[in-house]
Order: structure tokens, then sequence, then C-alpha cells
């Protein structure tokens, strides 16, 4: 692909991995990047293993992250650390709600929650724009009759405190907590275990007892709020501001779909997820270098990306044959495999 | 608002909602054909923004609005057979493999307008047919027969994808291995070969959606210049329950709201511009929850396939 674009492919991906790991600030530039891919991949993972597919990371990072600046602006005087807490919290609660709209939409209305998420956000995208131009705009601008659609920058006090010199702040300390939070949400919690249950086999959960549209909704709801916190996070630690350039991509750096991407890389475990984001990351900043350098667009990491989901969701199949025959040989010769190894998973359209 | 209402502007808007809707009927045609042999492809989006770039590309560096319209049939096609390869021989999961097909469609896009055009540039697209006595009617006249050949060919492909679906073999047969493909399989249809049919058909069609829109509408090729429309396309194929009429309604109303919304703009109705865009995401997902719990998708939609033994 590269020898395509008449580049150097040598110097282009040595541009990648100076440009990711070559000094102390590329270092935290990559996990600064990273941050935001691993909190919305461990949404993604609370949603995949409970069998939703949640295409919304945007849109939720979006509206978290304005419930986020929303406080943070509304009220001025608070002390730095109650606010942040307060704010990580909005973010929660705006991701939470626009996934669980998304999640209400499928359990009770039957609307494939792929499609609720795509359309949940390309709205909060145009609110996104909506709030930024008009009732959330920088007073300055509006001083300075410039329209250039952004909020006030927040106070100094409730910056997250960052890890001078660099630009890695607390953020990434938060995300890398939370992926153990969710690995014991998942897997030790009757919660998680009631998620896994509905995505392995909603028809055999329901047997079991569990009111599986809750749980659906359960599922899309924490996976929102992740994305929402991702949101939230990249305004108190990055920006210090919302800014809009009319696309969903200004704002989130299309974290909401590489989060996918770096879930499914880690296996959709969250521990597996935190490599992974760092992985991506990598690829994020150093397509920058690699831009400047070999003049190769930082969107083939896009392309690449794309090709990275399609392979590893293909690779799926080989786990699934050695699966089966793993189970085959156990159940003695002669017989046939069990026959739900056979079942692919099932998902409701 | 009074504006809004004069005869010139309901005719202006009615004329944009039905140019509007052409893309989106190549792209749910495709995807009802796909989605009635139970293949979910979601990587629309992807194939309409290669669609529209190498037709793009082509028309500008040949000149031929044909050969432009030929590339993005042959990029779709490519796209779909991966599509196909991936889904059916490897039974990836079809939602998130669609997704990857998106961001590698929405990245390569990019990076070859980047490399190769650079910079915003228009091109001569398709003419307005002019058709003697009908386009001159009033009323009728400019909202149904004054477009161009892309757009004709949008509508025509309804009635020809109803009689394909539903009065030929091929089409029995489609529908056979989206309900039930290990009855289709018992009795001797190929479920893996009409799979592969009806997505590369759907690959061809959406590549057609997005030549459509940049050779056919617009006449510029922009980055990220489908914005959605490959999803809300996937929609559509719901709010129509799989049937090429319903699509057609969907897709009608779609452009309709949308051109609406686009009047506002110009004709300065005091709603913000940013809200007004929403309006047709929005009525989407109330028209899905009105529609999707009454109509039954295809029984095997999204469940990839696998002969026994």
């Amino acid at each position: 692909m590269l020898l395509f674009l008449k580049a150097n492919p040598l110097e282009a991906y040595w541009a990648l991995v100076v440009g990711a790991f070559g000094s102390t600030n590329a270092i935290a530039e990559t996990l600064v990047k990273a941050t935001p891919l691993l909190l919305v991949g461990l949404g993604i993972c609370i949603a995949f293993q409970g069998n939703v597919i949640n295409i919304g990371g945007e849109g939720q990072m979006i509206v978290g992250a304005i419930l986020g600046t929303w406080v943070g602006l509304h009220f001025q005087h608070w002390p730095g650390w109650l606010m942040i807490t307060f704010a990580l919290a909005m973010g929660f609660v705006g991701g939470a709600i626009w996934g669980g709209i998304a999640g209400a939409l499928k359990a009770y209305f039957g609307v494939n929650e792929i499609l609720s998420t795509v359309m949940m956000n390309a709205i909060a995208v145009q609110l996104m724009n909506y709030l930024l131009r008009g009732p959330m705009i920088d007073p300055a601008q509006a001083a300075m009759a410039s329209k250039i659609p952004q909020t006030a920058r927040l106070a100094m006090a409730y910056r997250l405190p960052r890890l001078a010199p660099t630009r890695l702040h607390l953020g990434a300390l938060i995300a890398l907590v939370l992926a153990f939070v969710v690995y014991i949400f998942l897997w030790r919690t009757v919660w998680g275990y009631r998620i896994r249950a509905v995505g392995k086999n909603p028809h055999a959960a329901r047997y079991g007892g569990i009111p599986v549209k809750r749980y659906v909704v359960l599922a899309l709801l924490l996976s929102g709020a992740f994305a929402g916190l991702a949101g939230v996070i990249q305004v108190y630690g990055v920006n210090y501001r919302m800014i809009t350039d009319g696309s969903a991509t200004g704002f989130t750096g299309g974290a909401g779909f590489n989060g996918i991407v770096a879930a499914l890389f880690g296996h959709l475990h969250p521990i597996g997820t935190i490599p992974a984001s760092i992985l991506f990351g990598a690829l994020l900043v150093g397509a920058n270098k690699m831009q400047r350098v070999a003049q190769v667009p930082s969107a083939l990491i896009t392309a690449l990306n794309g090709l990275v989901v399609v392979f590893v969701v293909s690779s799926e199949i080989w786990r699934i044959r050695r699966q089966r025959r793993r189970l085959a040989a156990t159940a003695g010769e002669g017989e046939e495999a069990p026959a739900e190894a056979a079942d692919a998973p099932e998902k409701p359209g | 608002m009074a504006k809004l209402f004069s005869a010139s502007v309901l005719i202006g808007i009615l004329a944009s909602g039905v140019r509007l809707a052409a893309p989106y009927l190549y792209a749910t045609i495709g995807e009802t054909f796909g989605q009635r042999s139970g293949v979910l492809n979601l990587g629309v989006e992807g194939q309409m923004l290669l669609g529209a770039f190498f037709a793009f590309y082509v028309t500008l560096v040949t000149g031929s609005l044909w050969l432009g319209m030929l590339a993005a049939a042959g990029v779709g096609a490519l796209m779909g057979l991966a599509m196909a390869f991936v889904t059916v021989n490897l039974q990836a999961e079809q939602g998130i493999s669609g997704i990857g097909f998106y961001l590698f469609g929405l990245g390569l896009s990019d990076l070859l307008f980047q490399k190769l055009v650079g910079t915003v540039k228009t091109i001569q697209g398709f003419p307005s047919v002019h058709i003697p006595v009908l386009s001159d009617l009033p009323v009728l006249g400019p909202v149904l027969f004054q477009h161009n050949v892309v757009v004709y060919a949008a509508y025509a492909l309804v009635p020809l994808a109803w009689f394909v679906l539903n009065k030929t073999t091929i089409g029995l047969k489609i529908r056979s291995v989206g309900e039930n493909p290990q009855a289709a399989d018992s009795l001797g249809i190929r479920v893996a070969a009409v799979r592969y049919y009806t997505i590369i058909q759907g690959g061809v069609l959406s590549g057609i959606a997005g030549a459509s829109l940049s050779i056919g509408l617009l006449n510029v090729f922009q980055q990220n210049m489908t914005s959605g429309m490959g999803f809300i396309a996937v929609a559509l194929v719901y709010f129509g329950a799989w049937r090429p009429l319903g699509v057609l309604g969907g897709s009608l109303l779609f452009s309709m709201v949308n051109a609406l919304q686009l009047w506002m703009q110009v004709l300065g109705v005091p709603i913000p511009s940013d809200l007004a865009v929403m309006m047709p995401y929005v009525l989407t997902i109330l028209v899905l929850m009105a529609t999707v719990s009454k109509v039954r998708a295809p029984s095997a939609l999204a469940k990839p396939f696998e002969r026994e033994g």
C-alpha cells in the first residue's frame, strides 16, 4: 500500500515508530491518544460481551463531553477536585443516556442497535454544532464578533493534573484503573455474569430467569457511559474546552470508532484492550509524523484500521473450528461435535 | 414561514426531494437484495465513498462520465467480493466486518483523494434530460421530468428489483436462502453462490449510489461526502420492510424531509440549521420504532450458514 503511494516504506515506517516512541514526549502523546481509545474500548467490551453492537461511541463521547463541559462552565468557584469528579460523573451520565436510548429502542421496540447508534451519532454531532455556535459559544468569540464554534476555556483549577513537561494527564491513569474495574465487573459480579449470559444465549438466559431486556439496556447504557467518560476526559485533560469543526471526528479524533478496533484487537477483554489501545494510539501519533516525513496521508491509518477489523473478525472462524475439534476429541471417537458449538452467535435483527 | 408554502417553493422542495432520493434508491435496492439473502452489509457507506471517489476521479481524468460510472460499479463489485468472501467463506460477524469495510472505504477514499486530486475540483456532470411534452408540464414537469439519466435509472430500478425478487427463479432462490438456508441447501440451491451474487450486486449498486452523488448530483468529491447516507440506506431497508416498493417510500420520505430542511435554510426560516439537519435522523429513528416491531426480518438475516457434515 505504501509502495503504491510512491513512498519509501522503510522511511515511512521508521517515521511512524519514531513518531510514536522516539522520545518522552512521543510516548506521552501516544498514551494521551490511547486514553480515549481504551475508555471507549472498555465500553465496547461490555456491549459486545452482551452481544449488542455499539457503533455510537462518537455520539456518546460528544454528549458526555457536553454535559461535563456545561457544569464546568456553569459552576465557576468549586474546588478543583470536586468539580473534576462531578464533571466525570456528568460525562458518565451523558454517555449513559445516549447509549441507554439505543438500548431501550432495541429492547422494547426491536430497533437494530447498529442503526440507532449511528443515527444517534449524527444527532449528537448536530446538537454539538448547535450548542457550540449558539447557547454555549465562548463569550469572547461573541465579543470579537468572530464565530469560531467553541466554548470558553475551563478554569485552571478544573484541569486534570498533568505529568509535566508532557501532555500526559491523569485521565490515562483513570482509564487504566477502570480497565481492571471492568474486568472485575464482567467476570466477578452478578450483573457482569448476566450480561455475558444474555450475550451468549438470550433464550437460555431468559429460561434461567434473567430479565433479558433489562440487561440489553444495561449493556448499552454502560457502554455509552464509558464513551461519555472518554469525551469528558478529552475536554478536561487535553483541550480544556469543546471545539467543533462541524464533524464528529473533529472533537473525538475518531476515537468512537477506533475504540471498537482496539477492543476487537484486545479480544473484547478489558485487560487485552490496554495494549491494543496503546498500539492504536501509537499508530495515530506515528501517522502524523509519517505524514510530515514521508508525505503519506494519515487517512492510511483509517483504512488500515478497517482492514484490521475485517481480519480480526474473519479469524474468529479458526478459533471456532479449533474449539469444535477439541470438543469432538473429548466427546470420544466417531461422535459428532456438539451442536451448540456449531451454532454461530445469534443476532436478533 | 408563509414563503415556505408558495407554489414555486413547494415545487422546488418536491423536485429536490425526488432528485436527492436517487443515491438512497441505488444503495437501498442493493442492500435489500443482500438482506433478503440473509446478509447484513454495513459496509455500504464505505462502498459508496469509494464509488463516489472512483467515479469522480475517472471522470476527471478521462472526461467520460460513463467510464466513471463503470469504475464506480467495478470498485463496488470488488468491495462486494471481499465482503462476500469474509462473510460467506470465513463466516465473520457481519455487523462488525461491515464496519471494518466502512472504515477501509472511508480511509482509502480520503487517502486517494489527497494523493491524486488534492484540492476540490468540479466536473461537468450529467445534463438533465429534456423529455418533449412531459418536461414542459406545469408542476409535474419540474418535479418529475427535469432530471438527469442517473436519477431516472434509480427509479427504473424499483420495478425491476420488484420483478426480479418476486417473479423470477433467482428471486425465489434469494428469498429461500434468506429465510431458511438449510432447507434451500437440501433443495439443491447453492447458498454460498446466491449470497455471493447478492453481496456483489449490492456492492455494485452501492458504488453506483456513490457515483450518483459525486458525478450525478453534486459534481464534486469531498472527504466523507456521504456522511452517513450508507447507514441511513441500511435503516431504510428495515423501514421498507425488505420490499422494493417500501424502500422507495422510505427513500422518498427521507429525501423529502432533507429537501425541506435545505430549503428552510435557503429561505432563512428561523430554525437553527444544525437542528434542522438533525430532523431526518430523528425521523428515521421514530419511523424505525413505529415499523420495525411490526414486520418480520428475513429469518436468516446476519446468520452465517455452514453445511452440515
